[in-house]
């Protein structure tokens, strides 16, 4: 058999893991791969910064439920994408990231651009590599992968020495993965679903609380029927939106912080509580001593480290939640009737509170722009977010309907993520209509990338509300710190968002009164290339329902 | 409560960096950690003893479970188990106290390996209490230095010798600690 270098070998893992895009920048130390892939036939992306290429792989991933892939130089380079791994890292999302390194023999001597990168990204990867030897990079290649995709998915590092890439060995591909300390699929066990579906039949106030694990099982099809069969009303975190049709008459929308009044009091008030692929982020919990209060807990998850975390769980339930809903619905029967009284409870919360803003100021409504994407887009876009005030308002008014349709930055919270996220998605989904609804602040952090929208013609729409604050940080000043808004406001110096765009070869289109939302929306959605369509909105307005950091899940804030 | 895990891993570089760093990013103490290579050569033992609730423990225990390199986690306290650890001890000796440190040697069967003039270095083996005792005793005499390796545990009888190294996240142990 021929040898191969080690660039090459990589390059021939890649092909068999069926990677069809690699999103990077080359350097120094990574200069043989990028030989090698000069031509491999692999779609290469080429970003401007290379957060932005973590970043794009986690949109990729999140919106086709495969492995994303990141390919960057030593020090800075690896360094860049620590943000995207930490992102990818809390939220669950399989990645490898290819970083090239300084030479086996000056490791450790302060070289150029050298980095430990193996130290720097321990605490934000599930696993790590440095590939010491090329006799064991294949090996190394497909167990990155596989730890990657299985169990509950996270970013691999694979740190890649120069000298490694090429020195030569025979290529073989290991047919089959063994790693002894890595058990990554538990079965569920049958006699705890059991004891599950006997929480379920009892209970008088049960309430499904279901969470991004579920989306990454592909569990939407068992989530419906388990909610058809039983009537039991669902609410879902930020990450869970869209793994249930949000104009179901069950659907409780999101809960936590920013949820619906209906979604927080139901879990407060429920004797039952059915987590799903959720790790009750405080979030999500509000003040955890008075979470849940006269609930009982069943917490399915594939992670047994989630379980009893931050909530005691009295019914565990350890493995892939596709399975172990598909084995619970066999044994729960329709409780409708028994439990009528609180669905009519819930019915009179809903008429009651439901969402609302107040359109009747002079200024755009961030939430009437979300709402009309929702409405001209039929609720089946991809939609990815910056982190802040827009993020929320399009968890809140987007409503969502299908599962990988909402890609944001949960768990870090990481602003300038929606963007090139958007980029990754459309990527990944070509013939889908992919929106990134962004911030002025978050926006401004990753709009370098507006040059790689346009360079390949990525048709992602962006939409940009800007009310010239960093909203949220506004907001919390305005709740909390007297309306002293320190280092909150852009609005001075915010650059000319249609002169960036048209100077990126990407069209611009303004919008400054709620006259032109809808043809502006219609125009964007027209148009093949990529476009960003600048919102001038209230500056101004707060997100409610708001349960303040420390109160109880129903202690909400709501306007007058 | 004090706990001793019993952490079975990959022989590797960089493992060692991975635990001790899970400890600290999770805030979780470390009272004493010793590590040394087993009758495998591949997969070293890690002798953890730290203290929390048990919430606490049960989340090092599924966070060591996580990391890839771990093949085994076993906490040694819900067993029978034999405990160790060795202790140098150098004391400030002259003629007079001599006879009377000797005799605290001979009681905690322990050994003098050095000794000069002015010290007395003194090698003791055993579980946390026997030297805690003597260094107690010790004390007195004016302990100059101390070194100790940390404490090293293994269950009695055969029942724990690594027989399910390959069972790892299995349900059984989940059930245990939920």
């Amino acid at each position: 058999m021929a040898e191969l270098t080690g660039a090459q070998i990589l390059i021939e893992c890649l092909k068999r893991e069926e990677v069809d895009c690699i999103f990077g920048l080359p350097g120094g130390a990574i200069l043989p791969t990028f030989d090698a892939l000069y031509d491999s036939g692999l779609k290469f992306i080429l970003v401007r910064h290379e957060q932005g290429a973590s970043h794009m792989a986690d949109g990729y991933a999140r919106a086709t439920g495969r492995v994303g892939v990141c390919l960057v130089t030593s020090g800075p380079g690896a360094t860049n994408t620590v943000t995207g791994l930490a992102t990818a890292f809390m939220d669950s999302v399989p990645l490898v990231c290819i970083t090239g390194q300084v030479a086996t023999h000056v490791i450790g001597s302060d070289a150029f651009q050298e980095a430990d990168v193996i130290g720097i990204t321990r605490p934000v990867t599930k696993h790590n590599f440095l590939v010491r030897d090329v006799k064991d990079l294949a090996r190394i290649v497909r167990e990155a992968f596989y730890i990657a995709r299985t169990g509950r998915p996270g970013p691999v590092v694979i740190d890649f020495p120069v000298d490694v890439s090429r020195a030569k060995t025979e290529f073989e591909y290991p047919s089959e993965v063994k790693i002894r300390g890595y058990a990554p699929t538990p079965l569920a066990d049958s006699k705890q679903i059991q004891k599950a579906a006997a929480a379920i039949m009892e209970s008088k106030r049960p309430c499904l609380y279901v969470g991004g694990g579920a989306v990454g099982s592909g569990a939407q099809k068992e989530i419906m029927e388990l909610v058809n069969k039983t009537g039991i009303p669902i609410t879902t975190t930020v990450l869970g939106l869209g793994i249930f049709p949000e104009d179901h008459p069950s659907s409780l929308r999101m809960l936590g912080m920013h949820g619906t009044h209906y979604a927080n009091y139901s879990v407060q008030g429920s004797d039952l509580l059915i987590a799903v692929g959720a790790r009750f982020d405080d979030r999500v919990t509000g003040n955890i001593q008075k979470f849940a209060p006269h609930a009982k807990i069943i917490h399915i998850d594939i992670d047994p480290a989630s379980i009893s975390k931050t909530i005691l769980v009295h019914i565990p339930i350890v493995g892939d939640i596709k399975p172990a809903v598909r084995e619970l619905i066999k044994h729960v029967k329709d409780k409708r009737v028994q439990i009528k009284d609180w669905l009519k409870q819930i019915d009179e919360w809903k008429a009651k509170h439901p969402l609302k803003y107040d359109d009747s100021g002079p200024h755009i409504k961030q939430q009437y722009v979300i709402d009309k994407i929702g409405e001209l887009t039929k609720h089946k876009a991809v939609v990815t977010t910056g982190v802040g005030q827009h993020q929320m308002w399009t968890a809140q008014w987007y409503q969502f309907s299908a599962p990988r349709s909402m890609i944001t930055s949960g768990g870090l919270g990481t602003m300038g993520y929606g963007f090139p996220a958007a980029i990754g998605a459309q990527l990944g989904r070509p013939k889908e209509q992919v929106i990134c609804i962004d911030g002025d602040g978050s926006f401004q952090m990753t709009m370098c990338e507006l040059v790689t929208a346009a360079h390949y013609r990525i048709p992602v729409k962006i939409f940009i509300m800007d009310n010239a604050h960093h909203g949220m940080v506004r907001q919390w000043q305005e709740l909390f710190y007297h309306r002293r808004y320190s280092a909150s406001q852009l609005g001075p110096s915010n650059p000319n968002f249609i002169k960036v765009a048209e100077g990126c070869g990407v069209l611009g289109i303004e919008v400054n009164k709620k006259e032109e939302v809808i043809p502006a929306i219609k125009k964007a959605l027209a148009h093949e290339g990529p476009v960003l369509v600048h919102c001038v909105v209230a500056k101004e307005d707060n997100v409610y329902p708001m349960v303040p950091s420390g109160h109880a899940l129903d202690q909400v804030m709501d306007m007058a | 409560m004090k706990h001793t895990i019993s952490v079975l891993v990959e022989n590797q570089s960089g493992v060692l960096a991975r635990i001790s760093g899970l400890f600290s990013a999770r805030g979780f103490n470390i009272d004493s950690l010793a590590v040394g290579e087993t009758e495998d050569s591949t997969v070293s033992r890690m002798t953890i003893v730290s203290h929390g609730d048990n919430r606490v423990i049960d989340q090092i225990m599924k966070q060591l479970n996580k990391l890839v390199d771990v093949i085994q986690v076993t906490d040694l306290t819900q067993a029978e188990m034999i405990e160790r650890e060795l202790i140098l001890i150098k004391i400030q000796a002259t003629a007079a106290n001599r006879a009377d440190l000797m005799q605290i040697v001979n009681t905690f069967r322990a050994k003098v390996v050095d000794v000069t003039p002015k010290s007395l270095t003194i090698e003791v083996t055993g579980n946390q209490s026997k030297i805690d005792a003597m260094l107690e005793l010790l004390r007195p005499f004016g302990i100059k230095e101390v070194a100790r390796t940390g404490v090293i545990a293994l269950a009695r009888g055969l029942e724990s010798k690594s027989k399910d190294k390959e069972k790892k996240g299995t349900a059984k142990k989940i059930v245990l600690t939920a």
